[in-house]
């Protein structure tokens, strides 16, 4: 009882938080309300027993991703006037994918791989079974190629970002740490001689 | 003598408590959560004591390495006992200051935002083990538990900075997102090398897998991680040398110059709170936990038997608190770049680098730490 509780009180922060990642106005509570969907997801995977995937999930998303999209968010100077002029030009198109998602979605469930009766209950299994241990497993045995696959996939996206941005800044004020650990004095410094100035008068006021 | 404590409250107030207001369906669940809350509580409760005395610790400390004496007045009944009332007298001082909340902020945020940043440190304390059989929550993901939630904190000090409505406040909290970032890869890679060493996500794992003597803990096979775990636990704290969130110097306070108050001792407490977080989890995975350090040693190992093993957790942790105390009164602060740099063109290769190294260490079995 004590589950269906739980489950009943995540899912429904978890469309609540979604709805609001929609109709918020402000950017940032959008973000926020994201954050607080993916924790909540995390908690409805927690119930199915799957912790790597619902902790990895917190990690991952709210800790790493969702940081970044705030960080950008809050830079940005978002007019909301320009982003709600265009609302009923694209809302046929809009409605055509939304209803596409839900058909496909659909179609998806209502099949055969998700009848109810062999996905409702979840099979309980002892304390010492561990979720990573049998993913790991599973990744790094059957699906090795499409692993690798992946991590070539996300390798070249990284070089493909870092390239991207690198090429766009031609002024790069980075000082390199060798020429800085191998200065002198003499480079920076002069030292000047010359006559003391006594008799300067402004001087005197001031003293 | 905790466990003895604790039956106590078990039996004499909670068992009648259930018993008497509950139907009996319920009484067994019931009892359950309130053991679990007199356990919370029993965890929660030292480690806002020690929060409040890690400043006290701190100012002394620093005192002493800068030749002065540090706080020396407040204390109870007339007695001066080295200042020992202080944390006392400025918690009171705070409680009964007003929050102010600035115009043209964003009221729900501003005052959510010392909150979140205060929680994640407080419930990572539930999977650490204390020793052998002491631990709230025996979790198999016990590690990436503690990492993800040790990687939320940052939330606080961003939503701190935006909903402020200051432009120091923000610089604040883009320096902190930057910099959290850049260092939680480090430290992520540092937790996979204990990962791979232990063989085990579980905290009690890791440390029984460190048994044997001083030379088995993971110190030494993985001294590089070691070091770059402190190090980035120094950073994701925003501690010194890496504070350049608050940056006194340059951004006044940084994220939390907008707050005063119990607002305030909030973001306060949270970094105290992670500091020792990070202390007590530098214990358990480098420093083999609650395990003796007179371990396989022969005529000491006996000599010391009647020592509780939470009492060596809590001595190397102490350890480790003193050295973010330490590392305060000794470095200047990092230049911003210099910050970026170490973190992502120095630690995250190296920690690599070590990982290769470790794997190859398991994989031969060496001893004599993985035969």
């Amino acid at each position: 009882m004590i589950e269906q509780i739980v489950f009943y009180l995540f899912s429904g922060i978890l469309l609540l938080s979604a709805t609001m990642v929609v109709v918020m106005r402000n950017p940032i509570h959008s973000a926020l309300f994201l954050v607080l969907s993916f924790f909540a997801s995390a908690a409805i995977w927690l119930l199915l027993q799957a912790e790597f995937l619902a902790i990895a999930l917190v990690l991952v998303y709210v800790g790493a991703v969702m940081v970044l999209f705030l960080f950008v968010v809050m830079m940005l100077d978002i007019n909301l006037v320009v982003i709600r002029e265009g609302f009923a030009r694209f809302l046929p198109v809009g409605i055509t994918v939304a209803v596409l998602m839900v058909a496909a979605m659909g179609l998806v469930v209502g099949s055969d791989y998700f009848l109810s009766d062999t996905y409702m209950a979840i099979k309980s299994v002892g304390a010492d079974y561990s979720n990573t241990k049998e993913l790991g497993l599973t990744l790094y045995t059957e699906y090795l190629y499409q692993f690798e696959i992946a991590g070539a996939i996300l390798l070249v996206a990284i070089i493909a970002a870092i390239s991207l941005s690198m090429s766009k800044s031609k002024v790069n004020k980075s000082i390199s740490p060798e020429e800085q650990v191998f200065v002198k004095k003499a480079d920076r410094l002069r030292i000047v001689k010359m006559q003391s100035e006594t008799n300067n008068k402004d001087e005197e006021s001031e003293t | 003598m905790l466990e003895i404590i604790y039956q106590f409250i078990s039996h004499n107030v909670l068992l009648p408590i259930t018993t008497l207001l509950l139907p009996v369906d319920y009484q067994a669940q019931a009892l359950t959560v309130l053991q679990t809350v007199v356990k919370i509580l029993s965890i929660l409760v030292p480690v806002l004591i020690t929060v409040a005395y890690f400043t006290y610790f701190e100012r002394k400390v620093i005192g002493f390495i800068q030749g002065r004496i540090g706080p020396n007045r407040v204390g109870f009944f007339g007695f001066s006992l080295w200042g020992l009332g202080q944390p006392i007298a400025d918690a009171v001082k705070l409680i009964v200051k007003e929050i102010i909340v600035p115009t043209g902020s964003n009221r729900v945020l501003f005052i959510m935002a010392p909150i979140l940043s205060l929680a994640p440190s407080l419930a990572a304390w539930a999977v650490i083990p204390f020793d052998d059989t002491k631990v709230l929550a025996n979790i198999n993901a016990g590690l990436l538990y503690v990492l993800a939630l040790t990687s939320l904190a940052v939330y606080g000090v961003i939503i701190a900075g935006w909903a402020s409505n200051s432009k120091y406040a923000f610089l604040g909290a883009m320096r902190s997102a930057a910099q959290i970032v850049a260092y939680e890869i480090a430290m992520g890679f540092a937790l996979v090398g204990v990962l791979v060493a232990a063989g085990s996500l579980n905290l009690g794992d890791i440390v029984n897998s460190q048994a044997g003597s001083v030379i088995h803990w993971f110190w030494i096979p993985l001294f590089p991680l070691f070091v770059i775990y402190f190090i980035s636990g120094l950073a994701e704290t925003n501690r010194a040398p890496f504070d350049v969130a608050e940056g006194e110097s340059e951004i006044v306070a940084g994220f939390h110059v907008e707050y005063g108050g119990m607002a305030f001792s909030v973001f306060f407490m949270a970094e105290y709170a992670n500091m020792i977080l990070i202390a007590v989890l530098s214990a358990i995975m480098f420093c083999g936990g609650w395990l003796s350090p007179f371990q396989g040693i022969p005529g000491l190992e006996d000599l010391f038997t009647w020592v509780p093993p939470m009492f060596w957790l809590l001595a190397k942790t102490s350890f480790f608190m003193f050295l973010f105390l330490w590392f305060r009164a000794t470095f200047p602060r990092y230049r911003y770049d210099q910050i970026m740099r170490l973190g992502w063109k120095v630690f995250i290769p190296i920690t690599i680098v070590w990982l290769v190294v470790v794997s190859a260490l398991v994989v031969t079995n060496t001893p004599p730490w993985f035969n």
